[in-house]
């Protein structure tokens, strides 16, 4: 039995300790924003928090987060307003960064990781650390949205609303 | 890609049974599009058509909603915010009020029994999805628009001709009366449909069309439910993984699944026969699948496997065996696909003649999501949900394997996470409906990314040699290039062996009518690589070879590169084209781009010691780019500075994706020009994830990339492909202007 808290709340896992923590959060948590890329942590589709540090479930056995805090798209925006989005979300809305999209979710994990531990990236801190891979090729808007969330933690604006009707889509 | 499919996707308008009306449940305007779709005598058996959920372009409800169904596959070419643009356009909506649904694929039966498309030809290919849809698009939006003017003008009492529309609002100007669409959209929903197709704006007059819009499900994207293939579930699904043989054609000589079916959640195995070789394919490969109760008990079991092999035909095919296979054709007299004047004489005559060899690797897709699909056949017809960039050739697969009546078979497309040219083919989709069949349950089957990796349909590779005659003035007099590769059309039905260049040289592409003597001769190379469609297809090899050789020229005649390229597009011309994206090229908007990269780029200034710079453009599909690369090599390598680009699709539909196309262009070109490659090794496909077939990451990404849109009188042009093309050549110019080393073959990996 493997317990960890999925985005603030309590999870057990009785199944195979050894599977890969993407699949458990995927089809037994039914979180599906978690994206499977490559399955051996080279892409960074699969980034979700462990303990608040990006990782790539993938690669991680769910008996490795065995009592710890895990956390997935689904649940970065917690802890803001009701409603909105985190920074790097908004980042991404401002920028318009995605294309096909499938990618995204996990630039956007390893992104928030990133500037938790710097907060004002530059280009070669962005180059060093933003390792997931695109294959539409939206390196130019995630590198401008990088920046644009540094901004937006640093002015300490009120996080976005989006606008009615916005973004939405069945 | 077939020429059937793309005329299936270009439509004809015709006025009668092209556009349908009807009424919501809740009581809203339903307007539906059917293109050929019902003969007269259907429309009028049936009457309105039936709400079919989203099946339709435009739904105006009561409570003032306004939804609009995107028919085409969205893979991040933008289709899914831009085509309901051109939709909300006509009809006079606020964009920001509108919601977008994905719409299924809607297939119907004409009079004679044949199959038809319900609303329009749906797919995505070839960069037609904005070219295809721009009329038919727009007078879906504007007939709804005139019902509603129509309904008001009823209401009213008062002339149709005097009233107009603002966003959502019908107004009349004289007495200052105004109701918004959503009260009038009952009314509307009855009214017979005009005679007439309705006029159109005035370009002048667009509020929506040729601004700048967001992705318009973003937000969908950035929060995780946005639904892609993976994502797809049907109620009792089991999940499924399969191994396949590793050998092209090769078969499953035995199998051993106990173990496997130990494992706890396998449900069942199943050994599944691929295609026989030279078939057509259906799957791509025999092999063998593993069905549990989750994705990793699948995993699990499939690992369990102790198959035994039979390599099959093709399993000593190497890429040196491929590659001396094209040396020894080139030793011999191909196939003459083209030949103006007498290129032979021209040779001859010429002061000089220059030649140069090229060689470009076989490339696989590696879209971010790998294949996947869920497909329940039933008794009484089927489910599939999928990443699917052809859902007819989904439809027309499952048929095929089941019998089923193709109207009985529901394709819906989710977003997909790319696409490339991949997901044409339906294989997996034909794997999942085998899996399904045995099993009798939904089924949701999951590639690996080594799966994807080894069993694609890859860009063909080839040899090319080029050779150029040169008057006394060093200009291009004669003009050959000879191709040896193997072709795209391999075990396609009802292609025959002189046809297997037409997917490989396009015969009217630049310098064609610009050089008088010119001749194309293909050499048909035999491989067990299946091969298929890859992003702009053999434009990505043949703007490399044909820029780079045209860069060799330049520099061997002592010109600048640009001047000399527009000395030979000379006077702004048009003429004809035959090839997908024809009827025409303009040698004038190729010159365009080529001239508006350079201008912005700055180019001719002076750059720092080792830098180089390189400029290259091309048409692709009715669209012109072109890309100015600055480069710095060093003790630290190559690197990518900064770079420019300048593009023609006509009217920019959405600027701002039109944009984003071109850095995508960018991002991929460089990406695959770099270290991109596969390669075989004893009829194996040596990559097999993304440590070997390392996709560019940001650390490779040019920190300046600075896009300029043409504005254009043109009707527009897709631009999924158009922008990917003369990267390599305009990078691979940059690196021989800073170091003097010419590139002949991709990718640079170590060269530099």
């Amino acid at each position: 039995m493997v317990t960890f808290t999925l985005n603030g709340k309590n999870w057990k896992y009785d199944g195979d300790p050894n599977e890969p923590l993407l699949w458990v959060v995927r089809e037994a948590a039914q979180l599906k924003g978690t994206k499977f890329g490559c399955g051996a942590g080279l892409c960074g589709a699969c980034t979700v928090h462990v303990e608040g540090r990006a990782q790539r479930s993938c690669i991680t056995p769910v008996r490795a987060v065995d009592g710890k805090s895990v956390t997935t798209i689904e649940g970065l925006a917690d802890g803001v307003a009701e409603g909105s989005l985190h920074p790097v979300q908004q980042a991404w809305i401002e920028e318009d960064v995605p294309q096909c999209g499938y990618c995204q979710v996990g630039q956007i994990m390893a992104a928030a990781d990133l500037l938790k531990r710097i907060p004002q990236p530059t280009d070669d801190d962005i180059e060093r650390e933003q390792t997931n891979l695109c294959r539409c090729g939206t390196y130019t808007r995630i590198r401008k949205a990088i920046h644009r969330a540094a901004e937006i933690n640093k002015s300490g604006v009120a996080y976005y609303e989006p606008a009615e009707g916005e973004g939405e889509s069945a | 890609m077939k020429a059937q499919v793309l005329k299936r996707l270009g439509m004809n308008l015709s006025r009668r049974g092209f556009l349908q009306c009807g009424a919501t449940v809740g009581g809203g305007l339903l307007m539906g599009v059917s293109i050929n779709a019902l003969s007269e005598r259907q429309v009028e058996a049936t009457g309105v058509v039936n709400e079919s959920g989203i099946g339709f372009f435009v739904r105006i409800e009561k409570d003032g909603s306004v939804i609009i169904g995107s028919p085409q596959p969205e893979m991040g070419q933008g289709v899914k915010t831009s085509l309901p643009m051109l939709i909300a356009e006509e009809l006079d909506v606020d964009w920001d009020n509108v919601q977008v649904e994905q719409m299924p694929l809607g297939l119907t039966r004409d009079a004679e029994g044949n199959m038809a498309w319900l609303h329009v030809g749906q797919g995505a290919g070839g960069s037609t999805s904005v070219s295809g849809n721009w009329l038919p698009l727009r007078e879906a939006g504007a007939t709804a628009r005139l019902q509603l003017m129509q309904a008001a003008a009823d209401r009213w009492q008062l002339p149709l001709a005097e009233l107009s529309t603002e966003p959502g609002v019908v107004v009349h100007a004289g007495t200052g009366k105004r109701m918004p669409y959503s009260e009038l959209a009952a009314a509307a929903a009855v009214l017979p449909l005009p005679e007439a197709a309705p006029a159109l704006k005035d370009q002048s007059e667009f509020r929506i069309i040729g601004k700048p819009a967001r992705v318009v499900d973003a937000k969908d994207i950035v929060t995780g439910k946005a639904k892609y293939g993976i994502d797809a579930d049907l109620p009792g699904q089991v999940y499924a993984v399969m191994e396949r043989c590793p050998w092209h054609d090769g078969t499953v000589r035995s199998l051993d699944d106990t173990a496997a079916r130990k494992i706890d959640g396998v449900i069942d195995v199943i050994a599944l026969d691929g295609p026989k070789p030279g078939e057509p394919y259906t799957m791509l490969a025999s092999g063998v699948a593993v069905v549990a109760t989750s994705t990793w008990a699948a995993i699990q079991g499939r690992r369990a496997l102790e198959i035994s092999w039979d390599k099959g035909p093709h399993a000593t095919e190497s890429t040196a065996s491929l590659r001396k296979q094209m040396r020894d054709a080139m030793a011999t007299t191909g196939q003459i696909v083209m030949s103006d004047g007498d290129v032979v004489a021209a040779m001859d005559n010429a002061a000089e003649t220059v030649q140069a060899e090229y060689f470009v690797p076989y490339a696989a897709h590696a879209s971010m999501e790998p294949q996947c699909c869920v497909v329940h056949v039933r008794e009484d017809g089927a489910d599939v949900i999928g990443p699917i960039q052809m859902p007819s050739g989904a439809s027309r697969m499952v048929n095929k394997l089941t019998g089923l009546d193709r109207l009985s078979i529901n394709v819906e497309m989710t977003r997909l996470g790319g696409g490339f040219g991949r997901r044409l083919t339906v294989d997996y989709v034909a794997e999942a409906t085998l899996i399904s069949m045995a099993v009798k349950k939904p089924v949701k089957l999951q590639w690996s990314r080594e799966d994807d990796m080894q069993h694609d349909f890859y860009r063909p590779c080839g040899l090319h040699q080029m050779r150029a005659g040169l008057d006394a003035d060093n200009r291009i007099v004669a003009w050959q290039q000879r191709l040896a590769s193997p072709s795209k059309y391999y075990r396609r039905s009802n292609v025959a062996e002189e046809d297997m260049w037409k997917p490989e040289l396009y015969s009217d592409d630049f310098p064609r009518q610009l050089v008088p003597d010119m001749q194309l001769e293909y050499f048909s190379m035999q491989s067990g690589v299946p091969r298929g469609s890859w992003r702009a297809p053999a434009h990505t090899a043949n703007a490399f070879v044909v820029q780079s050789f045209i860069d060799e020229l330049a520099v061997r005649s002592g010109v600048d590169p640009l001047e000399y390229q527009l000395q030979l597009l000379g006077e702004a011309k048009e003429y004809p084209y035959s090839n997908h994206g024809g009827p025409m090229i303009d040698s004038g908007r190729l010159a365009g781009v080529l001239k508006r990269a350079a201008k912005e780029a700055g180019w001719g200034d002076k750059l720092p010691s080792g830098w180089g710079r390189g400029i290259a453009g091309h048409f692709t599909f009715g669209g012109y780019a072109a890309f100015v690369i600055d480069v710095s090599v060093d003790e630290g390598g190559l690197r990518v500075q900064r770079v420019v680009g300048a593009v023609d699709c006509g009217l920019a539909v959405n600027p701002n994706h039109v944009v984003a196309q071109m850095e995508s262009g960018v991002h991929d070109g460089l990406s695959t020009a770099l270290r991109l490659e596969i390669t075989l090794e004893d009829g194996r496909i040596q990559q097999s994830n993304f440590h070997d077939y390392p996709l560019a990451s940001m650390a490779d990404a040019p920190r300046e990339v600075d896009i300029h849109i043409i504005d254009s009188p043109h009707p527009p042009s897709g631009m999924g492909e158009p922008p990917i093309s003369p990267i390599a050549p305009a990078l691979t110019n940059a690196i021989f202007a800073a170091t003097g080393k010419r590139i002949r073959e991709l990718p640079i990996g170590k060269q530099v």
